[in-house]
């Protein structure tokens, strides 16, 4: 049914479709929104969950990772500090190949603190196990909270989902979204049977230690279900679009006028939508641009980035974080995916753009692309403010 | 040490470990319907190291300070899937990841009512990481972090009261327990699984490689411990003092003569006077002394 509603509103609404058994979570700007409206429908009897005010965002991750254990579908949402506070757990989810689903609403990190959106949170995360899918709009937050159920239970998987999604921009930005009906959610996602429970009836023991003699087969177990996944993905999103009739491909990355394309810009999330504009603008100019939408941040998809980009003069790759010290987080797997090849970009340039909530204006955008020239840059900002640089630094 | 089903010997935990006898003596007392959730510690090594385990029942470790947030997760699962009613959940950790880094999740579960026990073992310091100090570790014991030295007599501070921490969370049920009581302890466990809503019992359980004793001293250690008043054993039942374990007290010096955490202390009447302090001082708040 189609509603024009906040994107957290949509996110509860799906979620009360996925009838998780028990939900966790605690309050962090811009995440409040869901978790709020999950409690009144629990509070309304529409929904039959164990909704579990938890006393942080450690002990949310906790009662998810137990509740799950014990053989239930489970959601937490959270945000930037409270992703941070949970990352021990999160780690811990993912090497019990627990399917706990989770969003993302993408925040920047503290100090300074800052509520407003980057995706400084979910990037620095990026090792932990967990699928990383990124929305560009709320239609598509919708849709993959449900494929993140599939893909996360599915028994060649088992493994965590994060559902990133831009805070503010999208977790309170107003959207005309379909919200799947009840039955075609059942259809497409089946009520969750674990492989295996803790169950009085059949006891098992999880989370055991494993000395150097077997340690490094789990690690190894889940980089190659991660490797395998990128081939499932495009399966699924075949499934959900036969029910639903909305197709996202290989749900990898999306093309954007990248087939004859001399200049690109890969970027990830609600900035997509900002580029896509500027790329028509370009287009319509008789200028040769393209995006290239990065869907599933983990597993990174090389291959496909490679065949995308393979015979595209001049890439711009645009992140909302930064590795201080070192390249920015996309940028460095572009930069591998094709190291070594044969073709791949003359020049493969990095910027760093909205930080803590800074605007990406069309503006920021035509700056990338004047700034992508055959002198390479590497995680040069974009939209900073020369006067505040020289009050920094007393210039 | 007989074999149990519930859980089996076997596991690699020092000889004479307290901790050991206790968690076996909880897990008979709960029974076969229990999920335990298990904070990292020297139980969680010792009883599941890849591929062996020597628990009989479902049982998950996640983290070190985490077990009572998860077991809310269990309990939560179970009462979605209406299976609450006929399994028991126990939360389980050391002093230190109960007390010191888990004593948020912990008040966190006692404040939501979930209908789980924490069995809290009390070996007084952090010994899977080599005996350094924690919030319960008593006064002037000697730690690798509260080491005795020219200007120091050992920990500075008195063992932190995580059970009356726990009372004033207004829990139906609060005890204290030791290893060297096996029976009281069975008893506690039991009747705290008999009651519904969060339980808290903390259990006194010597550790013959951090305390310094011999292996085969473990339970005369742990009964001292109660008999000179150091380590009071109670019942609060709705916040009322139910029932407390009555002692013809013991000099305290009696205690720390047995344990090479304590020896540095023995020339040292001063500090032994401030220790008969704590054991009056507990004597006389849970009325301890039994009149001959
Ligand atoms: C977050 C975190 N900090 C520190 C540790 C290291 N650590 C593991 S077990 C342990 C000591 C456990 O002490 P206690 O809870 O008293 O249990 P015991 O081993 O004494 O039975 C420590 C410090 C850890 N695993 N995780
Ligand atoms: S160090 Fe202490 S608590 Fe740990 S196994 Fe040995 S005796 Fe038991
Ligand atoms: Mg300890």
């Amino acid at each position: 049914m189609k509603e024009f509603v906040e994107g957290s509103h949509a996110i509860a609404e799906i979620i009360k479709a996925t009838q998780p058994g028990v939900i966790s979570a605690y309050p962090i700007t811009p995440q409040t929104h869901i978790v709020e409206d999950l409690a009144q429908m629990v509070a309304n009897k529409e929904l039959n969950s164990q909704f579990v005010n938890v006393e942080s965002e450690h002990s949310a991750a906790s009662v998810v990772l137990g509740g799950s254990a014990a053989g239930v579908r489970v959601y937490t949402a959270t945000s930037s500090q409270g992703l941070f506070y949970m990352q021990e757990v999160v780690f811990n989810i993912a090497g019990m190949r627990l399917p706990v689903v989770m969003t993302c609403a993408n925040r920047a990190i503290s100090a300074p603190i800052n509520i407003w959106n980057d995706q400084q949170d979910s990037i620095s995360l990026r090792d932990a196990g967990w699928f990383q899918v990124y929305a560009e709009d709320n239609q598509e937050a919708v849709d993959f909270h449900l494929i993140a159920y599939r893909l996360a239970e599915d028994k060649r998987v088992m493994l965590p989902v994060m559902v990133c999604m831009d805070g503010f921009i999208l977790t309170h930005g107003m959207e005309t979204v379909d919200i799947p009906e009840q039955e075609k959610v059942n259809k497409f996602l089946p009520a969750y049977k674990p492989l295996y429970k803790l169950d009085t009836a059949e006891p098992i023991s999880m989370g055991l230690l494993a000395d150097p003699d077997y340690y490094m087969e789990t690690r190894f177990a889940i980089q190659e279900t991660m490797k395998e996944s990128i081939g499932y993905l495009s399966g699924i999103s075949k499934e959900f679009n036969a029910v639903f009739g909305r197709d996202y491909k290989d749900l990898l990355v999306e093309e954007y006028q990248t087939k004859d394309a001399e200049k690109v810009i890969v970027a990830m999330g609600s900035v997509c939508g900002t580029i896509k504009e500027v790329v028509d603008e370009q287009r319509a100019k008789g200028k040769k641009v393209g995006l290239l939408r990065i869907i599933t941040y983990r597993p990174f998809p090389y291959a496909r980035v490679y065949e995308a980009l393979k015979n595209v003069p001049k890439v711009a790759v645009l992140d909302k974080a930064v590795s201080l010290g070192a390249y920015a987080p996309i940028a460095v797997e572009i930069k591998a995916a094709f190291y070594g090849k044969k073709k791949g970009p003359k020049v493969a340039s990095s910027f760093v753009a909205g930080l803590g909530g800074r605007d990406i204006t069309l503006e920021s955008i035509h700056e990338v692309f004047r700034r992508l020239t055959v002198k390479e840059v590497n995680s040069d900002f974009i939209d900073l403010k020369p006067e505040l640089l020289k009050e920094e630094y007393g210039e | 040490m007989e074999n149990s089903p519930l859980f089996k010997s076997g596991h690699t935990a020092c000889a004479g470990c307290g901790q050991a006898i206790a968690a076996r003596l909880v897990i008979e007392a709960a029974g076969a319907n229990t999920i335990v959730v298990n904070n990292t510690g020297c139980l969680e090594v010792f009883s599941t190291k890849y591929p062996d385990t020597a628990w009989g029942v479902p049982w998950i470790h996640s983290l070190f300070e985490n077990s009572a947030a998860v077991a809310s997760g269990v309990e939560a699962a179970l009462i979605y899937l209406g299976k609450k009613n006929a399994t028991n959940v126990i939360a389980q950790g050391g002093d230190g990841s109960t007390g010191d880094i888990g004593l948020q999740a912990l008040s966190g579960m006692l404040e939501r009512g979930h209908d789980i026990l924490y069995v809290c073992y009390d070996n007084e310091a952090y010994m899977n990481t080599g005996v350094q100090r924690s919030g319960l570790t008593p006064f002037d014991t000697n730690t690798t972090t509260s080491p005795a030295g020219a200007q120091s007599s050992g920990n500075i501070r008195p063992k932190k009261p995580v059970p009356e921490i726990c009372l004033a969370h207004g829990i139906p049920y609060v005890a204290t327990a030791s290893v060297g009581f096996p029976q009281d302890l069975s008893r506690k466990v039991k009747k705290a699984i008999s009651i519904k809503g969060p339980k808290y019992i903390q259990i006194h359980a010597s550790c013959p490689l951090g305390w310094r004793h011999e292996s085969n001293q473990m339970l005369p250690v742990a009964k001292l411990a109660v008999e000179t008043g150091l380590y009071p054993l109670f019942e609060y039942e709705n916040g009322v003092l139910a029932g407390r374990k009555q002692i013809i007290p013991k000099p305290v010096e009696e205690y720390l003569k047995t344990q090479g955490r304590f020896k540095h202390l023995l020339n040292n009447p001063e500090e032994i006077k401030k220790i008969q302090e704590i054991a009056d001082n507990n004597i006389k708040k849970y009325n301890l002394k039994l009149e001959s």
